[in-house]
């Protein structure tokens, strides 16, 4: 099955500064990809060239077969970004009843994703009134009402209670398991443990592209923030980038 | 355009409005308040003989002038917020497309400016003992107009705005100088050409002017209809502006 998403030699200039140097990754279908990597490292950028809103300079982002941004995938894809972009002056549901319309949906899907996010008894509460964790976690319910087939979500468990954010790497999963392609970025290397694949990106190239056993294996360590300090170390050594072989 | 998506954007807007309950207020009072100011500034004033007492001529202006600045100012901030929060950069990665947007804003704030006009006429003709040749509905339908052209506009300079700061500093802009030369000052006729040509080209010289047509002809003239066409026609091309200024893609 081919990819859900396929990057190829993509630059990012943002004013002159080099943002993404010559990235090139997928993301399979079906999977919960991590992208990790440190505050400024390009991760946003990544996502946001993915979704099609970011401005690229040169190489390729296809995404679900077509080219990212083309008007088709806007019903395909769910994004969230990582300030949470709600409404505060509106209530929870209100948020997710917008949304859900935007993507065809009915009221009964905006309940449900209020729900999955646990935020079923905020549901009647103003998004401005809301902590920061459930305000986040509103902006999420958005993005995925639509049950889109690729969902980006950039750092969505900031801010959330360890129970929480196990909650919804569960439900991460439950989407993958029946079809959901998922890309989440991270700065939490305990949540890199958790993903199917891994993407490492710092100083806006990629370092590493693997599922976290295979890095684990390829630096002799078992904690992963250990084995992403190894492959850092390497690569700036001047050696190849650890990971499988790209085409 | 989809119209399920328009409704629920409209929809939206005003929903956001409601639960801001001050605003409500505001645009509510806020041009009553100005009416009355502007009656006591001109209830001793004699009137100049052969002419509309000088309340009339002033105030059938302001009914028009008030929901223009109101509306403006609320929509070139309502905009940037949605610039500036990301929703905007959100909405336009969903199926909305751009002019649902536009004409959501356009329906939502016209409706609330119509709602404005609407009570703002009625205490000038009820309160004040406004007097116009021609009916209170057609002050209401030129100040409905004037509002959703004032949120095209508002939609448009919000795009040239980063922050709220630069975004109420386009009201003087936009405003004032339509203001100065719209004819309630100096007659248009009786400027200098320059600035006749400068009010030709300002949308809001053709709101005052459908608005003095009113007052002074019982039933609606041909100018007037003119007039009101022509300030729509503004407002249709200012949300087509808008449209240019919003970007899927950006750096």
């Amino acid at each position: 099955m081919e990819d859900a998403v396929v990057v190829r030699d993509l630059v990012v200039d943002r004013g002159r500064r080099r943002v993404l140097q010559s990235i090139s990754c997928t993301v399979p279908r079906g999977t919960v990809t991590g992208l990790l990597g440190p505050s400024g490292s390009g991760k946003t950028t990544l996502m946001r060239a993915v979704v099609g809103v970011q401005t690229v300079t040169s190489g390729t982002v296809t995404v679900l077969g077509r080219p990212a941004g083309a008007a088709e995938l806007r019903r395909r894809v769910g994004y969230l970004t990582q300030a949470p972009s709600v409404y505060a002056d509106l209530t929870v549901r209100e948020n997710a009843r917008y949304f859900a319309v935007l993507h065809g949906r009915g009221h009964a899907e905006a309940d449900r994703a209020v729900a999955d996010v646990g935020l079923a008894d905020a549901g009647g509460q103003l998004v401005g009134t809301l902590s920061g964790g459930q305000r986040s976690r509103a902006s999420l319910a958005c993005a995925l009402v639509g049950d889109p087939e690729l969902v980006i979500l950039d750092e969505p468990t900031v801010g959330q209670d360890p129970v929480l954010r196990a909650d919804l790497w569960a439900r991460f999963h439950e989407m993958a398991a029946a079809g959901t392609t998922l890309l989440v970025s991270s700065h939490v290397m305990d949540e890199a443990a958790r993903c199917d694949r891994l993407l490492l990106v710092r100083e806006g190239r990629l370092i590493a592209d693997d599922t976290p056993d295979a890095v684990r294996a390829a630096t002799g360590v078992d904690d992963l923030e250990q084995a992403f300090l190894r492959l850092i170390r390497a690569n700036e050594a001047g050696r190849e980038p650890a990971g499988r072989e790209r085409a | 355009m989809n119209l399920r998506i328009l409704a629920a954007t409209t929809g939206r807007i005003l929903r956001q409005l409601r639960h801001d309950r001050r605003t409500l207020a505001l645009l509510v009072v806020l041009p009553t308040v100005l009416l009355t100011l502007v009656y006591f500034m001109y209830v001793d004033q004699p009137t100049p003989p052969g002419q509309p007492a000088v309340f009339d001529r002033v105030a059938l202006i302001m009914l028009g002038f008030f929901p223009f600045i109101i509306m403006f100012l609320v929509t070139s901030i309502a905009m940037l917020r949605e610039r500036t929060t990301g929703t905007l950069e959100r909405l336009l990665t969903t199926p909305l497309s751009k002019l649902d947007l536009l004409f959501g804003y356009g329906l939502a704030f016209g409706l609330a400016g119509a709602v404005q006009a609407t009570i703002a006429s009625a205490v000038a003709y009820w309160v004040f003992d406004l007097d116009t040749a021609g009916s209170i509905g057609l002050v209401v339908l030129i100040s409905a107009v004037n509002a959703v052209l004032a949120v095209a506009l508002g939609l448009f300079c919000s795009a040239f705005a980063r922050t709220e700061f630069q975004a109420v500093q386009f009201l003087p802009v936009v405003a004032v100088p339509q203001l100065l030369l719209c004819g309630l000052f100096v007659p248009r006729g009786e400027m200098a050409g320059w600035l006749q040509a400068v009010s030709d080209v300002l949308p809001l010289s053709y709101s005052v002017e459908a608005l003095q047509e009113v007052g002074r002809h019982v039933d609606p003239t041909g100018t007037m209809w003119r007039d009101l066409a022509i300030v729509s026609g503004a407002a249709v091309g200012a949300l087509v502006l808008a449209a240019a200024t919003l970007r899927r893609r950006s750096g």
